[in-house]
């Protein structure tokens, strides 16, 4: 048997590790992908989807102001929040990979993995107690002489679950990347006279670059598909693409519609995640 | 003496434990089911309807027990019973004005019209709502309703202010007019606001334009859009002052726990939310249903339903009315249920002032839909 014969023959006991995982994508993402996709050529005829291939669905969403309106609000919320969230998880991670014992970062891991045993909803809920008008945030305004501020249903509402959402994964994320740096290159620059925050832009961000930029990548996907924080304290004002997604299958039963809104909202997120991927992997120039 | 004969139960052999405790499996499922399984009702309601307070003593006294499934709107619900196999639900509350849609794509059973006691009914209208009927035959029958206005909190608006829609704009209540998030009620009420009064849903498009520019006109007003919790709790901690889609529903709940909330039908008129039971499709059990229909109607099960924990409404049947006021005069009291209160039901109906909610007639659903994306975008 030739060598290009060797490689071709299937190898079964890779392909039987690998098979679950295959199988698992096909039923759960490529599966109904292929479905949302036939779906949105649907249409909708007394509340009951019929199968046919039209573009009705994609003409009317795509025509609409307030389709554009959503996108670019929830486009511009989830960029801020991913940009907000990374700059406010990175001293701490920084504290955590650098600065704290290898017994004081584990306690603080643990801590931030506990967020994640409560339902995000009740976390949401418990921020009206917090951000409402006679709340605690203006009740301390109130000492200084100031307020009260309208936080619930306004932009910062929404924020404000946002990093609830992201903060503690993005700071793990951050905080794992970051132990992965070499100290020895480290050492090096302080060794060759670079200053603190030199090192840290040249040689600690370059070298966690992959951690972090996919730390910031799940920060834009979580808040650009969220539909809690936007309706509950964002007060759906405006609405973002998960609130029109609801809507519209509300009104009318029009999951073809909804699918074409959810497509967007897949191309974008695979776009971004794409050049993500492509820049957090890119070699520097030599 | 064998041994083992005077062994205490206390303390057994290997074999008698092995022994009790084969006989103990084996005899178990029959001991559990001494008591007949209760017959299941699937319903399929807004929240609340099958709730222990309205169905708990019910399902004890005749051994059934209700599954519900809620839903939010009466599209949702039609897109529910859509998505579902004919016999899947045996009861269904919808929304009055859904009836027809419920009927013309057959999902509902004719009813047995001999079997409700329609001469108890507190209004003519009630007997034969629109839609309820098709060429003679009952489809639907009213159990509750309640009225739809302006509510708002008390220390930010009179009464006064709030007997009109007018109220709404006030400047001082800039970013705290809430909105339930439903096109249907809120519009409505817009076209109540532009004097369309019976003619509220028939809109031309010159009146269906004038409705979309009254309603974009208070959008500077709008601090949020909000479902069932989050309009309960937005007025609850004061964010929002006045709502507008909503009305005793909500803030009745709210006032029987001492917030300083109210709904009034303000001069313009109010809309009327109509709840009726109807047997679905396909269901194997509508003797059971009939008889659960039959006991919403009577006295008991219209208090209870007066009563509700989730929502209040307003008891539909003289017995229900006289059995309200006579074991619980402050709920009466509270919402109008006696003679001679501003708001009480159905003077407000006879006053011409209260308009059954419906859906648009020139215009579709999604039209009304897709403004109100538009609305909450701008």
């Amino acid at each position: 048997m030739t060598q290009a014969n060797k490689k071709r023959r299937v190898d079964l006991y890779a392909l039987t590790w690998r098979l679950p995982i295959i199988v698992w994508q096909f039923l759960f993402f490529v599966g109904p992908l292929v479905f949302l996709i036939a779906m949105s050529f649907f249409v909708v005829k007394n509340y009951r989807m019929v199968e046919t291939f039209e573009l009705a669905s994609w003409e009317r969403i795509l025509s609409r102001d307030y389709f554009w309106s959503s996108y670019l609000y929830t486009f511009g919320m989830a960029t801020f929040a991913t940009v907000l969230a990374t700059m406010l998880a990175f001293p701490a991670s920084f504290a955590l990979a650098f600065k704290v014992s290898a017994n004081t970062r584990r306690w603080a891991m643990f801590f931030l993995i506990v967020p994640f045993f409560t339902s995000y909803l009740v976390k949401t809920f418990s921020w009206y107690v917090i951000l409402a008008k006679t709340g605690v945030v203006n009740s301390l305004f109130g000492y200084l002489g100031l307020g009260p501020y309208t936080l619930l249903n306004t932009w910062i509402g929404t924020m404000v679950g946002f990093m609830t959402l992201v903060l503690p994964l993005l700071v793990l994320l951050q905080t794992l990347s970051l132990s992965q740096v070499d100290k020895n290159l480290i050492e090096a620059a302080h060794n060759l006279g670079s200053g603190r925050f030199r090192t840290i832009f040249n040689v600690i961000v370059p070298s966690a670059k992959i951690g972090l930029i996919v730390g910031a990548l799940f920060c834009f996907i979580l808040s650009f598909g969220d539909f809690v924080s936007p309706y509950y304290l964002g007060g759906s004002t405006p609405q973002t693409l998960s609130i029109l997604i609801i809507d519209t299958t509300k009104s009318g039963n029009q999951w073809p519609r909804a699918a074409v809104v959810a497509i967007c909202m897949m191309v974008t997120l695979f776009v971004i995640a794409f050049t993500s991927i492509v820049f957090a992997y890119r070699k520097p120039k030599s | 003496m064998n041994e083992t004969k005077t062994k205490p139960l206390t303390n057994p052999t290997r074999r008698k434990f092995l022994k009790y405790t084969a006989a103990a499996t084996i005899a178990a499922p029959y001991i559990t089911s001494v008591k007949a399984a209760p017959t299941e009702i699937n319903m399929l309601a807004w929240y609340g309807h099958g709730e222990p307070d309205i169905v708990g003593a019910y399902e004890e006294a005749n051994n059934v027990k209700f599954n519900a499934k809620y839903y939010a709107g009466g599209d949702n619900m039609l897109a529910l019973i859509s998505q579902s196999p004919p016999g899947t639900y045996d009861l269904i509350l919808s929304d009055a004005e859904f009836v027809l849609q419920l009927n013309a794509a057959g999902y509902i059973e004719e009813m047995d019209a001999a079997a409700y006691n329609f001469d108890d009914m507190l209004h003519d209208d009630f007997k034969q709502f629109p839609g309820h009927w098709k060429d003679g035959k009952l489809f639907s029958v009213m159990v509750r309703g309640g009225h739809l206005g302006v509510s708002y909190n008390k220390n930010a608006m009179t009464a006064e202010e709030a007997m009109s829609y007018k109220g709404f704009w006030k400047p001082e209540l800039k970013g705290k007019v809430g909105h339930f998030d439903w096109h249907l009620p809120n519009l409505g009420m817009m076209s109540l606001q532009n004097g369309n009064g019976a003619k509220l849903w028939d809109l031309d498009d010159d009146a269906w334009k004038a409705v979309q520019e009254t309603t974009m006109s208070l959008r500077s007003q709008v601090g949020g859009f909000f479902d069932y919790g989050g309009t309960f709790n937005s007025l609850k901690n004061g964010e929002m002052q006045a709502m507008c889609g909503i009305g005793d529903w909500i803030t009745g709940v709210l006032e029987k726990d001492g917030a300083p909330v109210a709904s009034v039908i303000p001069e313009e008129g109010g809309i009327q939310f109509t709840e009726s039971y109807s047997i679905g499709k396909g269901s194997s059990k509508q003797a059971e249903v009939q008889k659960f229909i039959q006991h919403m109607l009577t006295p008991e099960g219209q208090v209870r339903s007066a009563e509700m924990a989730a929502y209040p409404g307003f008891c539909i049947t003289k017995g229900g009315l006289a059995l309200l006021q006579e074991t619980n005069p402050k709920e009466a009291a509270r919402s109008g249920q006696v003679e001679g209160a501003v708001n009480e039901p159905i003077r407000l109906i006879n006053e011409g002032r209260i308009h059954y909610r419906d859906i648009p007639t020139q215009q579709g659903l999604e039209d009304w839909n897709d403004f109100w994306s538009d609305y909450k975008n701008a």
